[in-house]
């Protein structure tokens, strides 16, 4: 918001140790994570549960205190101070609203905390009722909104008093399928407006693509990728990101031959060319990493292969075909006027130039 | 692993926190200073004798008795013709005649013969020893009492479980059609909680003593002793079963309908299935009953007093014995000591063993209703047993307005107000607003002190909370005789008899004190449970947004709880002026509770006045507890607030 400087958000070396419960021995929930948040910019810890994701946002809010590293918000170092005395703000999985509130009170909760005068306080959750959409409603209890309209409530209460960084604790997990997808574009947009530095936590790949500048894949404890949602998609850097994020097939091959810009890889005796990103050499075993769309079937090509599925899924065509003994999942956008192949067929595979990533 | 350098923050953040410190260590010393410390010097008179001995010169001289002032060499402590106590070395001894007794007590004077084996030196003895425990396991009165109480305890938690069982098994698989039976079983569960602890003694006495409205008026038995451990053990079982019958209702309604129904489909019969799948699912839970029923058997202290005639148990042994003026204080301490052993290893069983275990058998939720037994054959007599105690226990409470209104009980049965004009003329007043003003202090203190100590419990981590957890609940293991006694002894001659916090012993103060102390666990218990079913993420996100401790708790967690305050506020009330164990030890007659007058009138057999007070006490408490109500239903977290958090 206006006349605050926006801070970014540094991890240097960040552990954190548990005790296992059943064993009591020690392990890293979070091990030797180091990230630099850019100050505006949203940046999504995306991971399966139990990568340590949600621990490390907790870190930064001060619920949990690290084992090793230091936490800077902007240029100081947090690691000792409690979450009250933390410029965060934190969006909760179960929002987390003051049930005997009613929406005026909840956002005005951490005002009062900051000793704001009545007069901007008023000012300031009015404007930030308009931005969430829930102007006129100030007077209803919590529990007489819908789930979508808490999830405003609880992003309002914590943005109006301007965090140097806005938390997110999966904060869609809770809305059906519909709600996740218009209030995710309706966090962006705010968090768009406001220009403020945010970081996100969720399980969902869609979510985070659609919300993120930044994606950071967590996977046991350590970061397994960082990058723009384009980078993660095209070009990641291991089967697990490869497979995290969307569907994807694997195709295991050999390099026979590699020129400067592509290179040919023999998958189940048969040869294909694939652009080549470089460090790959002749003889070394490869993985190709095949999305659904980028593979085309046609009456031929490189890589004969058999049909084992064939269904009508309205957009596409989803496919499910033999190449050798792997079986490689297809999805042909919009077939119309092109040929259906049936269960049975024998068709050829080849690979959308641009499209392919290798392993 | 490399060093956790969160612990060292987590301590940083702790301490940045000074109005948490500071309350919890306050309450460590406040813990430790009003619930442990007590029963440790309990524990420490039992081992420890401190008294002046009569030795004789010639045990001293020849060094068979321990002198004591060690440091001086061999010396003695002796009188002075003044009777003031004097230091003197033996060497000393010699020439100083004046301060040597003769056998016969006399002070000897200069001149007397002196023959050490005649002449006695006044001697200061303090030693350990567990001397005490075989010397009361030898005296009689004890050793009866001792046995008495396991009895009793036995006969009473067995029959408490049984009745309580049959109410909660009719209560959730019999269909009872009668609505005012349903309606009469609510009321039976509820009296507990609105009773003083002596009215069914009470009633039992006026209906079935000697002069018995059941016993002489309607059947003519002129020579019925109600008095004795049957007495007791009937009273009691009327007393407790309410409380077996809330945890095993609890318990039954877990119970998956659906696995009783798949027995019955392989064949078994209706009892079969109760013996077999039923019953085993119960029997950590049933454990659970009976131990907890035990507990307040061997700590009752009331019912035994008033009822039980000659059938002395520990907990009025050790009454008779203090204020009896015993010499043998150690010997008192020990009882206390013993008794103290019984409850704490009971209540040791049943939290960290049965607890953990009725909740390891029954975790599933019933995935629907029950079909309830319509049985004609099952259904009546279940509900005619359970009816014909219910309306058995209402008529107990009806007899005693009656007892307090009519003339003269078990001669003359005409109305009249004489008892309650006599109970005002009397200091009846009085008594009132001592027991009404210091329960009404000590409710607020322990309601706000359980929810405290509640919240540290459930929503914080530091060192110490498994202490403050642990101490707060023992206080339910300590029976009230016993912390009475520890109260003496710990406050008598101030902390550790330096005469610090002297002034509180004798006061209004020093009885709050153990009103709060009494009734702290049952109010953090109901705080613990009620905060654990808030999300941690409520109270998170206020501290989130910029408050402290002090801060989320006030305007976060206890509005929240709001409901477990008020009625902690009450249960604290209620408990107060209903109290008597604890209080009747350390009451001076600077204050009048109406317990205790109860319990004298009751003693000297003025029934129609303890009838009276008993009447004031019970629509005193009903008033309570239906203005409570009152207050949670229009001030209380709303109904459907909660319905939200359940969700």
């Amino acid at each position: 918001m206006a006349g605050k400087e926006k801070k970014g958000v540094k991890l240097d070396h960040i552990s954190k140790i548990y005790n296992d419960p059943k064993t009591g021995k020690q392990f890293y929930a979070v091990n030797d994570v180091s990230l630099e948040i850019q100050p505006g910019s949203f940046v999504t810890l995306l991971g399966p549960s139990g990568c340590g994701k949600t621990t490390t946002l907790r870190m930064i809010a001060g619920f949990e205190s690290p084992d090793e590293g230091e936490i800077y918000l902007g240029d100081q170092a947090i690691n000792a101070l409690t979450p009250n005395k933390r410029d965060t703000a934190m969006v909760f999985q179960s929002y987390a609203l003051f049930p005997h509130y009613n929406v005026y009170d909840n956002v005005a909760y951490g005002l009062k905390l900051r000793k704001v005068p009545k007069a901007e306080m008023d000012e300031r959750i009015a404007k930030i009722l308009e931005l969430v959409e829930l102007t006129g409603m100030e007077s209803r209890m919590t529990n007489q909104l819908s789930g979508g309209q808490q999830q405003r409530v609880a992003l309002a209460r914590a943005m109006v008093v301007e965090p140097s960084v806005l938390l997110f604790d999966e904060p869609l997990s809770n809305l059906d399928a519909k709600l996740r997808v218009s209030m995710r574009t309706e966090i962006r947009r705010i968090q768009q407006t406001l220009g403020i530095t945010a970081v996100y936590v969720t399980h969902d790949q869609a979510e985070a693509m659609a919300i993120s500048d930044q994606i950071i894949i967590m996977n046991k404890g350590v970061i397994a990728q960082m990058g723009t949602p384009e980078e993660i998609y095209h070009h990641p850097n291991s089967e697990f990101v490869a497979d995290f994020i969307g569907e994807v097939n694997f195709l295991t091959g050999e390099v026979v031959k590699v020129k400067t810009k592509s290179c040919v890889i023999r998958i189940a005796g048969h040869d294909v060319k694939v652009e080549n990103p470089d460090g790959f050499e002749v003889g070394q075993t490869c993985k190709v990493v095949l999305r659904p769309e980028a593979g085309i079937l046609a009456d031929e090509g490189a890589l004969p292969c058999k049909v084992v599925l064939s269904c009508f899924m309205g957009a596409y065509q989803n496919y499910h075909v033999m190449v050798g003994d792997t079986l490689v999942k297809l999805a042909d956008y919009c077939p119309v006027g092109r040929k259906v192949y049936q269960v049975g067929d024998t068709a050829y595979l080849s690979f959308r130039e641009g499209c392919v990533h290798m392993l | 692993m490399r060093t956790k350098q969160s612990a060292a923050l987590e301590r940083k953040k702790f301490f940045g926190d000074p109005v948490m410190v500071v309350t919890i260590g306050l309450l460590l010393v406040l813990l430790a200073l009003f619930i442990l410390y007590p029963l440790a010097m309990l524990l420490v008179d039992s081992v420890h004798v401190s008294q002046n001995q009569m030795l004789t010169l010639e045990s001293v001289l020849s060094g068979q008795a321990e002198a004591p002032y060690e440091q001086e060499g061999k010396a003695v402590s002796v009188l002075d013709k003044k009777n003031n106590p004097l230091t003197v070395s033996l060497d000393e001894l010699d020439g100083a005649y004046g301060y040597l007794f003769a056998k016969n007590g006399r002070v000897l004077a200069e001149g007397d013969e002196i023959d050490p084996a005649n002449t006695y030196v006044k001697v200061k003895q303090e030693y350990w020893t567990a001397d005490a425990f075989p010397r009361i396991f030898a005296d009689y009165t004890f050793n009866t009492a001792f046995f008495n109480t396991l009895r009793l305890g036995f006969i009473t938690s067995f029959g408490a479980v049984v009745v309580g069982l049959l109410f909660a098994y009719v209560d959730c698989y019999v269909n009872v059609r009668s609505r005012i039976v349903k309606k009469m079983f609510d009321v039976v569960s509820t009296l507990p909680v609105v009773s003083p602890p002596f009215v069914l003694s009470l009633s039992m006495i006026l209906l079935f003593g000697r002069g018995g409205l059941i016993t002489r008026k309607l059947l003519g038995i002129y020579d019925s002793d109600v008095y004795g451990m049957w007495g007791i053990a009937i009273v009691q079982v009327l007393t407790f079963f309410p409380v077996c019958y809330m945890m095993l209702k609890g318990l039954l309604k877990n119970i998956d309908p659906s696995m009783e129904e798949a027995a019955r489909n392989m064949g078994a019969s209706r009892w079969k299935v109760f013996t077999t799948v039923t019953l085993p699912l119960m029997l950590p839970g049933l454990g659970n009953a009976f131990l907890v029923t035990f507990i307040e058997s061997v700590a009752d202290f009331a019912n035994p007093m008033m009822i039980g005639g000659s059938y002395d148990t520990l907990a009025t042994t050790i009454y008779l014995r203090i204020t009896g003026g015993s010499y043998d204080t150690t010997g008192a301490a020990a009882m206390a000591v013993v008794l103290l052993c019984i409850t704490l290893v009971l209540f040791l069983i049943q939290k960290y063993y049965l607890e953990a275990k009725t909740a390891a058998t029954l975790t599933g939720k019933a995935s629907r209703a029950r079909a309830l037994i319509e049985d004609r054959s099952v259904r009546i007599p279940l509900t005619t047993i359970c009816s014909v105690i219910s309306a058995f226990v209402i008529l107990m409470y009806i007899a005693i307005p009656f007892g307090a209104l009519f003339k003269l009980w078990g001669r003359d049965y005409s109305l009249s107000l004489k008892w309650f004009q006599q109970l005002f003329r009397d200091d009846g007043f009085k008594a009132f607003t001592d027991s009404f003003v210091l329960s009404l202090i000590a409710a607020p203190i322990t309601a706000l002190l359980s929810m405290i100590i509640s919240y540290l419990v459930v929503k914080k981590k530091f060192r110490g909370k498994g202490f403050i957890e642990f101490v707060s609940m023992l206080a339910m293991a300590v029976p009230g005789t016993v912390l009475g006694v520890g109260f003496i002894r710990g406050f008598a001659g101030g902390v550790f008899r330096t005469g610090f916090l002297q002034g509180i012993y004798g006061t209004g103060i020093i009885l709050v004190i153990v009103f709060v102390v009494r009734s702290l666990p049952v109010g953090t218990r109901s705080g613990i449970s009620a905060l654990r079913q808030i999300d941690k993420s409520i109270e998170e996100s206020a501290y989130d947004l910029g408050a402290g401790s002090a801060k989320v708790f006030t305007s976060v967690t206890l509005p929240l709880i709001k409901d477990s305050f008020l009625s902690g506020l009450v249960t604290t009330f209620v408990r107060s002026i209903t109290a008597i164990s604890a209080i009747i030890l350390l009451v001076t007659p600077r204050y009048l509770l109406i317990t205790c007058r109860i319990n004298e009138f009751a003693e000297k057999g003025a029934y129609g006045v303890a009838c009276a007070y008993a009447t004031i006490l019970i629509a005193i408490v009903y008033a309570a507890i239906v203005l409570m109500n009152l207050v949670i239903k229009y001030f209380g977290t709303s109904k459907k607030m909660r319905v939200k958090e359940s969700d």
